[in-house]
């Protein structure tokens, strides 16, 4: 509790305690009167101090000006004991959302806790700590096992495993070596690092992202434009309704004065609209700060909106579904075993850099002494030769094997065929291709039982391959043999399919697909770390590059909304249904305050289940 | 130029809400934005008048809510 809440703390048991003896001793009415105005001025003296400056302000409509009115009003109808138990309840209800308000901005601040606080820097043989802000590009800092990691950077000496959870949320450690990348905002857990910085801290990755949860308030939901809509309407209308109540009742019905007023003061305790001024932005900030916290970044709360309607999803194939790199699936030797088959293609490819090469090699695993082979060929589009230990090897495709002779078996299979020839007879086949994600299927499952109708995924691949994968993945639907400029219009296809409140969501990996990012409803950027044009472009950023990120964003926004839904329907219903009562007559203050002050503090405390029920998920 | 403020004390959401719109109707500003749970200020206004601008968007909050006060 802050000080302020402590000395209002104060003054409500101050009051309370005035209060009963008023109930209890037996009081003569001026005695009586003024120890109720003791308990009553105790309590709420801010509040009338407050609508006085309002009033020669010009600001009327002010809910310190309708409660000092309302609570005057009773006591000038001789209720004293309401006069003070409202004010007590009103300015105990403050207290309450004031406390609340207080506890979920905490929890905020610690899911955006990944600002650094320093950083180290050798100067003159002594390591120095210096404000993040002061390092400039090129220097050189120590990170220290335990501390965060200041700015972006490359690894110059020593190694560690980093922990990513606050920008990732992936729990596992992340081992690192002198020459990587190193991101800002992640913890060094083992190791004395030395980094050579890459970007200013105003440029690195922690910036970056804290500017954007903080930032992302601009861009409001539709149901807070609501919120602020309704509330600029919905006080003045209130307090003429209670001017309305107060003077047309006594002449259409035989009600008195004196109830009339007292129905118009029940109708202005409930006219502040702060239930849901309050807890609507706390629910979508609280969602987002949560997503953040998952290695998910959400750049407004429209966003946040629009994924709760996701209807379709299209995903990108390489390097969103599949992971963009290959990899060597299958071997098939014939007359020699796997391994001296991957060696002989490993020595043959040991000097072309082309990927399939690569992953050749990586396949292969040992070491590859180039002594062993020369005469190297390379005959663009067909594949290599080369003499290995003095035996001519050819490694390459069927039109290869075709030209120089060699028979060999037709392979049908999902990606590149590499066939392999020594001394002129057949010696086997590789296959190489790019691996699906492990939690790919996973994640399409998930996205269905969500409610996501379409799944569907655009490759430039061949259709066979695309084929296979969408059935391995359980998709919905997939198109292949595109070029990137057919993504669009393929996406523009499938926007006109859609219904009129569902939404598409593209997901891709940020690298070459910006037009279909922004051409779609949302857009799903994987793989953000580091990336700054996936950061520019999309409206959602999935820090790591796992696919089932997005059941995850889904499921967050989903919750948000529906905490929104919430809120809206309690505030509304529980002031609605109090407003009637007390058109009526059946309401008394009591309740009315409960529809203010209480309302509002219920709506906050529900919002803040998004802060906690997210954060305990991780 | 865009600059971002610190608000002490902002206490009342609705507060902030009408300081918001006050402060979007100052002569000058492009877009200004309060983040009410992060207690934040973010100004966008043209660069000559933004001295003038941030006088005026002080005066306006201690109209609208007298204990909060705009960290320059």
């Amino acid at each position: 509790m802050t000080k302020k809440q402590k000395k209002m703390l104060t003054r409500i048991l101050g009051s309370i305690a005035l209060y009963i003896l008023g109930i209890l001793l037996p009081l003569e009415e001026i005695p009586l009167l003024v120890l109720y105005l003791a308990a009553y001025f105790l309590v709420g003296w801010d509040v009338l101090w407050c609508a006085i400056r309002n009033i020669f302000g010009g600001q009327v409509f002010d809910e310190h000006f309708l409660m000092a009115v309302a609570t005057i009003g009773a006591f000038a109808l001789g209720d004293y004991k309401e006069g003070v138990a409202v004010m007590l309840f009103y300015q105990v209800g403050e207290l309450f959302q004031s406390y609340a308000v207080g506890k979920s901005r905490q929890s905020i601040a610690s899911l955006m806790d990944i600002r650094p606080d320093y950083a180290n820097i050798e100067r003159g043989g002594t390591l120095e700590q210096v404000d993040p802000e002061e390092v400039s590009v090129g220097d050189v800092i120590v990170v220290k096992p335990g501390e965060k990691i200041p700015l972006d950077g490359i690894i110059i000496e020593g190694s560690s495993s980093l922990n990513t959870a606050a920008l990732t949320g992936e729990s596992a450690p992340r081992d690192v070596k002198p020459g990587d990348e190193i991101i800002s905002g992640c913890i060094n857990l083992s190791g004395l690092m030395r980094v050579r910085t890459s970007k200013e801290f105003g440029e690195s990755t922690v910036s970056k992202i804290l500017d954007l949860v903080e930032n992302s308030s601009a861009k409001k939901a539709k149901a807070e434009n609501f919120i602020t809509k309704f509330a600029r309407y919905y006080t003045p209308a209130v307090v003429f309704g209670a001017v309305a109540l107060a003077v047309i009742l006594p002449f259409a019905t035989g009600i008195s004065w004196g109830d009339s007023i007292r129905r118009a003061l029940i109708f202005l305790v409930i006219s502040c609209p702060c239930a849901l001024v309050i807890s609507i932005p706390l629910s979508f900030f609280g969602g987002i700060g949560g997503a953040s916290r998952q290695g998910i970044l959400v750049k407004g709360g429209n966003y946040l909106e629009a994924l709760a309607a996701t209807e379709m999803v299209v995903f990108d194939k390489t390097g969103t579904l599949t992971k963009g790199a290959f990899q060597v699936t299958e071997t098939m030797p014939q007359g020699c075993t796997e391994q001296q088959l991957l060696e002989l293609a490993a020595l043959a490819e040991c000097f072309s850099e082309h990927p399939i090469s690569r992953s050749i090699r990586e396949a292969y695993g040992g070491k590859l002494d180039h002594a062993r082979v020369s005469e190297v060929e390379d005959y663009a589009g067909f594949g290599v030769s080369a003499k290995v230990d003095g035996r001519q090897v050819l490694a390459g495709n069927r039109r290869l094997m075709e030209r120089e002779g060699i028979l060999c078996p037709p392979v049908k299979s999902m990606g590149t065929v590499v066939y392999l020839a020594a001394g002129g007879a057949y010696a086997g086949y590789i296959v190489i291709s790019d691996e699906v994600k492990p939690d790919a299927a996973d994640a399409i499952q998930k996205l269905h039982s969500m409610g996501v109708r379409r799944n569907i995924m655009l490759t430039g691949d061949r259709k066979d391959i695309g084929e296979y994968v969408a059935g391995e993945l359980g998709l919905d639907e997939v198109h292949a043999e595109l070029l990137p400029a057919d993504k669009v219009d393929c996406v523009e296809k499938l926007l006109q399919q859609k219904s009129a409140r569902g939404v598409l969501a593209f997901v891709g990996d940020g690298v070459n697909d910006a037009p279909v990012l922004s051409r779609a409803d949302v857009g799903i950027a994987m793989g953000g770390l580091g990336s700054d044009a996936a950061i520019e472009a999309a409206d959602v950023v999935l820090m790591d590059d796992r696919p089932s990120k997005l059941s995850d964003a889904i499921r967050i926004a989903k919750k948000t909304l529906r905490i929104v839904r919430q809120n809206i329907v309690f505030a509304l219903g529980v002031k609605l249904l109090v407003l009637a009562l007390g058109a009526y007559g059946m309401a008394n203050m009591w309740e009315a305050v409960f529809a203010d002050v209480g309302v509002a503090v219920i709506a906050i405390l529900n919002a803040s289940r998004m802060l906690r029920g997210v954060s305990r998920e991780t | 130029m865009k600059k971002v403020f610190k608000l002490i004390d902002l206490d009342c959401a609705h507060c902030a809400q009408k300081m918001e719109d006050a402060i979007n109707k100052i002569n000058g500003v492009n877009k200004a934005t309060i983040n009410f749970m992060a207690m934040k200020l973010t100004v966008d206004a043209q660069d000559d008048l933004f001295e003038s601008v941030m006088d005026q968007a002080v005066k306006a909050c201690k109209k609208i809510e007298p204990d909060c006060t705009i960290q320059r």
